[in-house]
């Protein structure tokens, strides 16, 4: 089923590719091939492989329960806050609190998983911004002035 | 006579100061990070090319630092395989089956030590084999026109899968995936935009070091999520580190053998360590008179995965610097790292810029020995990395592969197309598609698609050009047979499953 499913996925996505390398216009000046046809050659591969997919899946995979996919849904969402905090927070608070709940998802320990936090925003800070040179602020720039 | 002209140049770059460090660093971050379980040599190479840049290294150096740290993570990868059973990485899976076994009848030491040796003589021998082989296929190459390379490249995509994929369709969707990526962006032949959906932060295409970082480094967290670090903990005892030269005497044409079949596998386009290794064990259980010891810790059993991945590893570099083709997941992301240092690999590289191959072909040459110095006397010490827990590991990958992405481009945009990749990476690990396929279609795809547009402005738009040497067509057949292989392999090379 989970093959049919991301099968039917790439089928629709093939076709979006398809229909908009048609909507591509060649100009006048293009070499013969033009920027239409690779995409054209790349789609059709792409949809004969994601109907075979459709028709002859393969066995599910052990999907995981839902507690973890909670767990991972969550360490997406860390991550994805991580992103947007790194530049208007600098880096040691995000660091620290990003790689702490991470590793509370693995080891659900408050005392471990705060001290990894501690310990990886620090000594990694130390060693880009030192050792490496990385223009890293530290603290969030409205602090800094 | 020009190889020892070479070779010298080589050496003059690699014994300097600034080089040898950067090899012996590579070796020791190597060695570390394929000793710990699930980080293989893919995973962190991509991880470390961000910073790399940050050091400000030229090519030669960068490429050092990397290569070393591949070598490093493919001698590292053994260590958990025979402490833990869990392999380092992929290619180590096959010294899991003996190597485990002998490690629980309390000759740990001597099955580290032993793959060490072995993992020194498949390195080194394959090393001298890229010296010998690389400038050959670099002359072959110069005979290669855009017909050529384009069948090339399908070459590559077809024979991606190597001969143990269990689906073809789903190694082809992989490749589709990355083909389709490479796309998105300001054509370069006429200047149009594709495929962006009017995103600006596109229009310079997919960064290929995002996807590759988001691939390997982001999916692995969430594997690691999933399976929540259980393999973080010591299996076995490691007792006393001593010699076993009666071992290493009684598998020496094990180890010979091995390479000679890594190396080859590896030289091969797609096919890589993982096959080399599969391939050196079943050869030398083939060969063995008596077959019931594999699988018990039997020493042939450790010798010949080792030295048979570890050729590998050094026979996958032959395409990648020759003809720009990687032949396994770390070749490729060492092409990612030529390719942003703006060199192109082929065989003008060896023209052009020989400082750069032969200096990297002295420096693994070197590097080897530093190697088997850290492998052997001083395994000890990378064993008790394995003790750091995945709870602390894991976060600390994830920071770093942030960190170097951010700081390639400052763009929270590439950070969030990271984990995009990471999570479509997830996916396709729990649908068993190969991830390296997208990789190289995302690195090849633009070559593959000027070379098509090259080969048909040549020929006026006639498609029999495609066709038109004999290099063309044999590289069109290697590709149908390279594809087609496998569906009649598969239950032929049927991978034996290690003992629980």
């Amino acid at each position: 089923m989970s093959d049919r499913i991301f099968g039917s996925t790439l089928t629709i996505l093939a076709l979006t590719f398809f229909v908009s390398a048609t909507q591509l216009e060649s100009p006048f000046f293009a070499d013969p091939l033009g920027p239409k046809n690779f995409p054209f050659i790349v789609s059709g591969a792409a949809l004969i492989c994601s109907i075979t997919m459709i028709i002859k899946p393969d066995k599910d995979p052990l999907w995981p329960n839902v507690k973890t996919l909670i767990k991972l849904f969550t360490a997406l969402i860390v991550l994805i806050l991580y992103a947007f905090s790194l530049k208007t927070f600098g880096f040691l608070l995000p660091t620290a609190l990003a790689s702490a709940a991470l590793s509370y998802l693995i080891q659900p320990s408050i005392f471990k998983s705060s001290a990894t936090g501690l310990i990886l925003s620090l000594s990694l800070f130390t060693i880009f911004k030192f050792g490496l040179g990385l223009s890293l602020f530290p603290f969030p720039k409205f602090l800094l002035g | 006579m020009e190889l020892f002209q070479n070779l010298a140049l080589g050496f003059g770059i690699a014994l300097t100061l600034t080089t040898l460090s950067l090899a012996i660093i590579g070796c020791i971050l190597g060695t570390i990070i394929g000793a710990l379980p699930g980080l293989g040599p893919s995973n962190g190479v991509a991880i470390l090319i961000p910073l790399a840049f940050t050091l400000e290294l030229d090519a030669t150096q960068a490429l050092v630092l990397m290569t070393s740290v591949y070598y490093g993570a493919m001698y590292g990868g053994r260590i958990s395989s025979i402490l833990l059973n869990i392999p380092g990485d992929e290619p180590a899976m096959m010294t899991t089956l003996d190597g485990y076994p002998m490690a629980k009848k309390g000759r740990a030491g001597d099955a580290l030590v032993l793959s060490g040796v072995s993992s020194f003589v498949g390195a080194f021998l394959a090393t001298i084999g890229l010296m010998l082989l690389a400038p050959i296929l670099a002359r072959v190459a110069f005979y290669f026109g855009p017909a050529e390379y384009f069948a090339l490249y399908l070459l590559a995509f077809c024979t991606l899968g190597g001969i143990g994929a269990e689906n073809q369709a789903k190694s082809a969707i992989a490749v589709c995936l990355g083909l389709g990526i490479s796309m998105i962006g300001v054509d370069n032949s006429t200047g149009m935009t594709r495929f962006t959906g009017g995103n600006l932060h596109l229009y310079d295409g997919v960064d290929f070091l995002v996807a590759i970082v988001g691939l390997f480094a982001v999916t692995e967290i969430f594997v690691f999520i999933e399976s929540r670090g259980k393999d973080s903990a010591i299996g076995v005892k490691l007792g006393k580190i001593s010699i076993p030269i009666k071992d290493i005497l009684a598998t020496k044409w094990t180890m010979l053998r091995a390479t000679t079949v890594g190396f080859i596998a590896g030289v091969l386009p797609g096919a890589g360590a993982s096959l080399g290794s599969f391939l050196a064990y079943m050869s030398e259980k083939s060969l063995a008179k008596e077959k019931k010891t594999f699988g018990t810790g039997d020493i042939r059993g450790v010798a010949a995965p080792e030295a048979g991945n570890n050729a590998a590893a050094g026979g996958a570099l032959v395409p990648m610097l020759t003809l720009g083709v990687p032949g396994s997941g770390t070749t490729a992301v060492l092409l990612a790292l030529l390719m942003t240092l703006n060199i192109t690999p082929g065989p003008l590289l060896f023209n052009e810029r020989p400082e750069v191959v032969w200096g990297l072909i002295a420096t693994l040459l070197i590097a080897n020995f530093v190697l088997l110095i850290l492998n052997v006397p001083l395994v000890k010490v990378f064993t008790k990395i394995l003790q750091v827990p995945a709870s602390f590991l894991l976060p600390g990958v994830a920071m770093v592969s942030f960190v170097g992405i951010y700081s390639l481009s400052g763009s929270y945009f590439d950070l969030l197309l990271m984990i995009g990749f990471g999570v479509l990476g997830f996916t396709l690990r729990k649908l068993k598609i190969p991830a390296v396929p997208v990789i190289l279609g995302i690195l090849l795809g633009g070559h593959m698609e000027v070379s098509l547009r090259r080969a048909m402005v040549l020929s006026n738009g006639d498609w029999t050009y495609l066709f038109n040497s004999y290099i063309s067509v044999g590289l069109w057949i290697a590709a149908f047979i390279g594809f087609i292989a496998p569906i009649f392999l598969r239950s032929y090379l049927k991978k034996p499953t290690p003992i629980g």
